[in-house]
């Protein structure tokens, strides 16, 4: 019973992430038509910069190395403030840095060719990727950080803790889920749509194409920073293996896609359809569950949305 | 003559820029050499030749199709695992396994395995058309969807390529050869010159191809305009297959010339090949042949002659390095026009 329990918890907590990564992706690819094939770069600095603020410092006798640690909860303890409230400044960070590097980013792509876009994002999440490898001073390179503390760890007995981290995921990706409805709802929400419809015509009606555009590159970043920080605090794990384009990039298109690209609604929906599809068929008997045929078949149903259902489950033509 | 000069056309010629080009590449290799040892300026260039190869598909993909293929790295990746196939399954059953060559590591079965791996995967280049690109295009998709489908068909390829051949490293049959020694104490793996050769060849193969033969001018001239070339009388659609064939024939040569050179194959051979191409492509202005050739040995020699001072891991970060400045102070590229 407790089993189950545990691994319906750890299925909504990874649940929550992919769908706030998608609704990142949303307001990329679905709202302003930006492709961004580099989630697993934001997702990565957000993770990382949440478990490098947070974890306490390393210990040499244990072989640890990265020279960073910064124990924002024992800081916030010695500074009286209680609550757990470290773990939002955690996020917050999270969000500053990947908002940060998407700016960069986009003062230095968003003003050529679309697919220029594209191709450095696939480059900056690969070259992340790599550096946490390769400099365990920052990281602790392969072997990853992993003693990310626990969010609100004192509330709930240790078995409990996943069923309650699923909950605080949960609110957060709602929480998140309405200030982008609402925000994408605004005239600001419609220009970015007009600009996905047809860039000359919203440059003709005297809208900053270009600074658009950033605006909704770096909100986009913001929030899948977020969900590298809910990740992070959820499996307490971090490596650079956990960020490869397949289960970090990919996988969260196909859910956009398959759920209804230009939604919210969609993205949470294709979450959950795609995520249950994945970890169901990971409990499939013999071959069925060989990881490369569920590889392929995500391919497939990237290709097979694009032909044949563009607009998703949930889209309009 | 009607021309919409946004693109650099196929074959655009380095006229304008031609000198500060030559200055540019021959600059830059100096430097490079004199800064650090010349041994791998010689095997950064001869690796280039083999990124060559496979930008310059994915360029003249770009020129001809008009959206950044993503799965052209997974081509390269077909390409050598369906050499390996030959190598390993077909060739010895016809009794013709062997290696070690002359000076070569491999034998003259990979002489027949590559030809056999080109033609192989151009038919699923076509295939790949006819199920899912052509289907798009019929419905004037917008390029960045089409870009989106080939990211698809990158994973699904990849995919069948570790459900057939598994997840591990591979190896050709080959024999142990030494290094070659140059002048300037410069060693160099045999193979490499292979690989060096070949390129040469398949260049100048194809540089007749687009000069001299109709299909070859038709390719340029669906490059150029597709509508004007279609009012011609070009049969657009035939003319766009060709462009598949040629792109994955030469990236098909690249995997396998590069999983011979590295002594080993593994799935991830092209995707992580990637970044170097499209730095490659860019570097030279996407669409432009010339443009990926030159790109390409750049970024080869950057990449090999960055090992001096970083880690090898970081090649990749290089090449994206390259594409980043490119893209910051000409983004249209050595050859393309100004954005």
């Amino acid at each position: 019973m407790l089993e189950i329990v545990n691994y319906l918890a750890g299925f909504a907590i990874l649940a929550s992430v992919y769908a706030v990564l998608a609704l990142g992706l949303n307001v990329h690819w679905g709202v302003t038509g930006l492709m961004n094939i580099g989630i697993a770069g934001f997702f990565a600095l957000g993770a990382y910069t949440t478990a490098l603020l947070t974890t306490p410092p390393p210990d040499p006798a244990k072989f640890e190395q990265f020279v960073f640690g910064g124990n924002l909860p024992g800081l916030f303890q010695r500074w009286g403030v209680g609550g757990d409230l470290w773990f939002l400044a955690g996020l917050a960070a999270a969000a500053l840095v990947c908002a940060l590097v998407a700016l960069l980013i986009g003062l230095v792509t968003l003003r050529l060719r679309e697919e220029y876009l594209a191709i450095v994002t696939l480059g900056i999440a690969e070259t992340i990727r790599r550096v946490f490898l390769n400099e365990s001073w920052l990281g602790n390179g392969s072997r990853g950080l992993y003693q990310i503390p626990k969010f609100l760890g004192n509330l709930a007995a240790p078995w409990l803790y996943d069923l309650l981290y699923a909950g605080v995921a949960l609110a957060l990706l709602l929480a998140l889920f309405f200030i982008v409805e609402r925000t994408l709802r605004s005239p600001w929400g419609r220009v970015l749509r007009a600009i996905r419809e047809d860039e000359v015509t919203a440059a003709a009606s005297g809208k900053n194409v270009f600074r658009f555009k950033l605006q909704a590159f770096v909100l986009g970043a913001l929030i899948m920073g977020i969900g590298g920080g809910v990740y992070a605090h959820g499996f307490r794990f971090i490596d650079p293996f956990t960020f490869d384009p397949l289960l970090a990039t990919f996988i969260v298109w196909v859910m956009l896609m398959v759920g209804g690209s230009g939604k919210s609604a969609g993205a949470l929906l294709g979450a959950l359809v795609i995520w249950g599809a994945w970890s169901g068929s990971q409990l499939l008997p013999g071959y069925l569950s060989n990881p490369n045929l569920r590889y392929l078949l995500l391919g497939v149903a990237m290709v097979l949305v694009l032909l044949l259902r563009p607009q998703g489950l949930l889209g309009r033509r | 003559m009607y021309k919409t000069q946004r693109l650099p056309r196929l074959m655009a010629g380095p006229r304008r820029s031609r000198w500060l080009l030559a200055g540019l590449v021959a600059a830059s290799l100096g430097a490079a050499a004199a800064l650090t040892a010349p041994e791998l300026l010689v095997n950064g260039l001869l690796l280039g030749c083999a990124l060559a190869l496979g930008a310059v598909g994915l360029s003249a993909a770009y020129g001809i199709l008009k959206f950044i293929h993503l799965a052209h790295g997974e081509f390269m990746t077909l390409g050598a695992y369906l050499a390996l196939f030959f190598l390993m399954e077909v060739l010895p059953a016809l009794g013709l396994d062997s290696a070690g060559l002359g000076l070569f590591t491999f034998g003259y079965a990979l002489l027949l395995a590559l030809p056999a791996a080109m033609a192989g995967a151009s038919l699923a280049a076509v295939g790949l058309d006819w199920a899912v690109y052509g289907p798009l295009r019929r419905r004037s998709a917008a390029p960045i969807v089409m870009a989106m489908a080939s990211l698809g068909v990158a994973f699904a390829l990849r995919a069948l390529v570790q459900m057939v051949w598994g997840n591990g490293i591979h190896q050709y049959p080959r024999a142990s050869r030494e290094f070659i020694q140059l002048p300037l104490d410069i060693r160099v793996p045999p193979d490499y010159l292979f690989l060096g050769a070949a390129a040469g060849i398949m260049a100048l193969l194809l540089q007749v191809f687009l000069a001299r033969t109709r299909i070859g001018r038709a390719m340029r001239a669906t490059a150029d305009n597709p509508v004007l070339a279609r009012v011609s009388g070009i049969n657009t659609e035939a003319t766009i297959r060709w462009a598949w064939v040629v792109s994955a024939f030469l990236a098909a040569a690249a995997g396998v010339l590069l999983a011979t050179a590295n002594a080993q194959l593994r799935p991830e051979l092209g995707w992580n090949l990637l970044i170097p191409l499209f730095a490659a492509a860019v570097l030279g202005g996407m669409g432009s042949i010339y443009g990926a050739l030159t790109g390409a040995l750049v970024v080869g020699v950057a990449m090999e002659v960055s090992t001096q001072w970083l880690n090898p891991s970081y090649k990749s970060a290089v090449a994206f390095g390259i594409l980043l400045l490119c893209l910051l102070f000409r983004p249209g590229g050595l050859f393309g026009e100004r954005e």
